[in-house]
């Protein structure tokens, strides 16, 4: 069963004591949490809630002000070719825009020392077709983006997902699509990590809930854990959770 | 909450310089952008050799003055791809990808400014080799046909063309901006140069501090030791000072 991990095996990611503040305006104030291995674990909060500071700060692009992480045990730039155990996806929209599609991901094949051909195996994987890898990165719709960042992502085979908004700007099929996908990978053995703002997707596909707002964690715990006697689903929970916060900072 | 366990042994072996640099070097000739520059060399060098094999006096149909027209075009474009390299991490946001595949920003520079010294070391050599091409055609029109430029001549013209590439790395460090980085890069060195000798009482001086100025013997290859040591100077402070500050910037720049 995915996020029933045996305990003792080392968490996927651990993140502990979490700080980021910019100019003394702090975004990320003391978060701690873990991912299991084999766990889908949605990283959910409203916008400028922190999330995707924290999720920079993972992979090593952001320094934290306080606290570590833990990506596969260690630090993730400890990793020597980060990009074969750990498919990050960040923001779909930054790629550039004069470069095609499959060149972006025929690049990184190459920085992680995979053959060319597993760019056009990842294109066929998400559904991106040989005609639309040619076509620059600037001219792809979102749910075009997204599809080639997810392909970023898995391109290396990783272990380890971790994933900002990959739903977002997908069609109802992309989004269903993008589910089976999270779901299958979980099943296998893999791991993932991500945050979105589709309530109903994220309530359908994770196991494992982290909530966060104004900086800090409001919840966390498995999904039947949380959603056990909230009548209006992960929905209510989410707009519950957000207004304490919200009201409590108005009050501080 | 339980201790961090220590980094695992190595499960995947690291990623060798070479193939960043190899990279890197793709990167800068896939874009749309670089691609148009690229051809914008290749398509103005035959043409300005052209117009030199036909409107130039046979007594200047010399190498050493061949090479100096087919090396302008490069000279004006090539350090934007040195620019280009560094500001689309930032500007285009590739940074994103980059530095999430290499941790390590310091090579990943390293990467870069190897990749770009490359490219110009082979365009150089096309310039060269288009020259020595324009020369031999220069018979046909009774040309002077000298070959006299030497090895110190050829490694100076490195030099010049180089160091502009360098230029452009430092200054995409310096301002990750792409239109402000190509401005400063085009712009701040003619205005200084102007500064120099529109200013009386500075125009003793400038050989030491305008890059410009201070190269110019290299293209007339008639370098002296005090000249050397002006060029020093002058690229200490338009190359090594740019460079430096810019690779302090760009290691510690936020990537978002």
């Amino acid at each position: 069963m995915p996020g029933s991990a045996p305990t003792g095996s080392p968490p996927a990611i651990e993140v502990a004591g979490l700080s980021k503040t910019y100019g003394g305006q702090p975004v990320v104030t003391d978060v701690s949490f873990t991912v299991q291995p084999g766990s889908v674990t949605g990283f959910l909060g409203p916008n400028g809630a922190g999330k995707s500071t924290a999720l920079r700060i993972m992979v090593g692009l952001t320094r934290p002000t306080a606290g570590r992480v833990a990506v596969l045990g260690g630090p993730y730039t400890a990793l020597p070719n980060p990009g074969r155990r750990v498919g990050v996806l960040l923001d779909a929209s930054a790629q550039h825009a004069g470069r095609a599609g499959r060149e972006v991901l025929a690049l990184s094949a190459l920085v992680m020392g995979l053959p060319e051909q597993r760019a056009d195996e990842m294109l066929e994987r998400v559904g991106l077709s040989p005609a639309e890898g040619r076509r620059r990165a600037g001219a792809y719709s979102l749910g075009m983006r997204q599809r080639l960042g997810i392909a970023h992502a898995l391109l290396g085979d990783p272990e380890l997902l971790i994933l900002d908004e990959p739903a977002n700007g997908l069609d109802p099929a992309g989004i269903h699509w993008m589910r089976t996908l999270l779901r299958e990978f979980a099943d296998r053995g893999g791991t993932v990590l991500l945050s979105s703002h589709l309530l109903r997707e994220m309530e359908a596909v994770a196991d494992h809930l982290v909530v966060i707002g104004g900086g800090r964690i409001l919840a966390d715990g498995s999904r039947a854990e949380l959603l056990s006697g909230v009548d209006g689903g992960l929905e209510e929970l989410f707009l519950r959770l957000t207004a304490a916060d919200t009201r409590a900072e108005v009050a501080g | 909450m339980t201790a961090m366990s220590t980094v695992p042994a190595a499960t995947w072996p690291g990623i060798p310089f070479a193939r960043m640099a190899r990279a890197e070097l793709r990167k800068l000739t896939d874009t749309r952008a670089s691609r148009w520059l690229l051809i914008a060399i290749a398509a103005v060098t035959p043409v300005v050799l052209g117009v030199m094999l036909v409107v130039a006096s046979p007594a200047n149909l010399t190498y050493s003055k061949l090479i100096d027209y087919s090396l302008t075009p490069q000279e004006l474009v090539l350090p934007a791809l040195g620019i280009l390299t560094i500001t689309s991490e930032w500007t285009q946001r590739t940074g994103l990808t980059t530095f999430t595949l290499v941790p390590s920003r310091r090579r990943v520079l390293l990467a870069k400014g190897t990749a770009t010294l490359s490219l110009g070391l082979a365009v150089i050599a096309i310039a060269f080799a288009a020259a020595a091409l324009a020369n031999l055609l220069g018979g046909l029109r009774h040309g002077n046909g000298s070959w006299s430029l030497g090895p110190s001549g050829f490694g100076e013209l490195i030099l010049v063309q180089l160091s502009g590439l360098l230029q452009g790395l430092a200054v995409g460090m310096l301002l990750p901006i792409t239109a402000a980085a190509i401005a400063a890069y085009y712009v701040l060195p003619t205005l200084w140069s102007l500064l120099f000798t529109a200013t009386a009482g500075l125009k003793h001086v400038d050989r030491w501090i305008d890059l410009i100025k201070a190269q110019s013997p290299l293209y007339t290859h008639q370098m002296t030791g005090t000249g050397w040591l002006q060029l020093l100077t002058a690229a200490s402070i338009w190359i090594l000072l740019p460079l430096t500050a810019g690779t302090v910037r760009a290691l510690r720049k936020e990537i978002s």
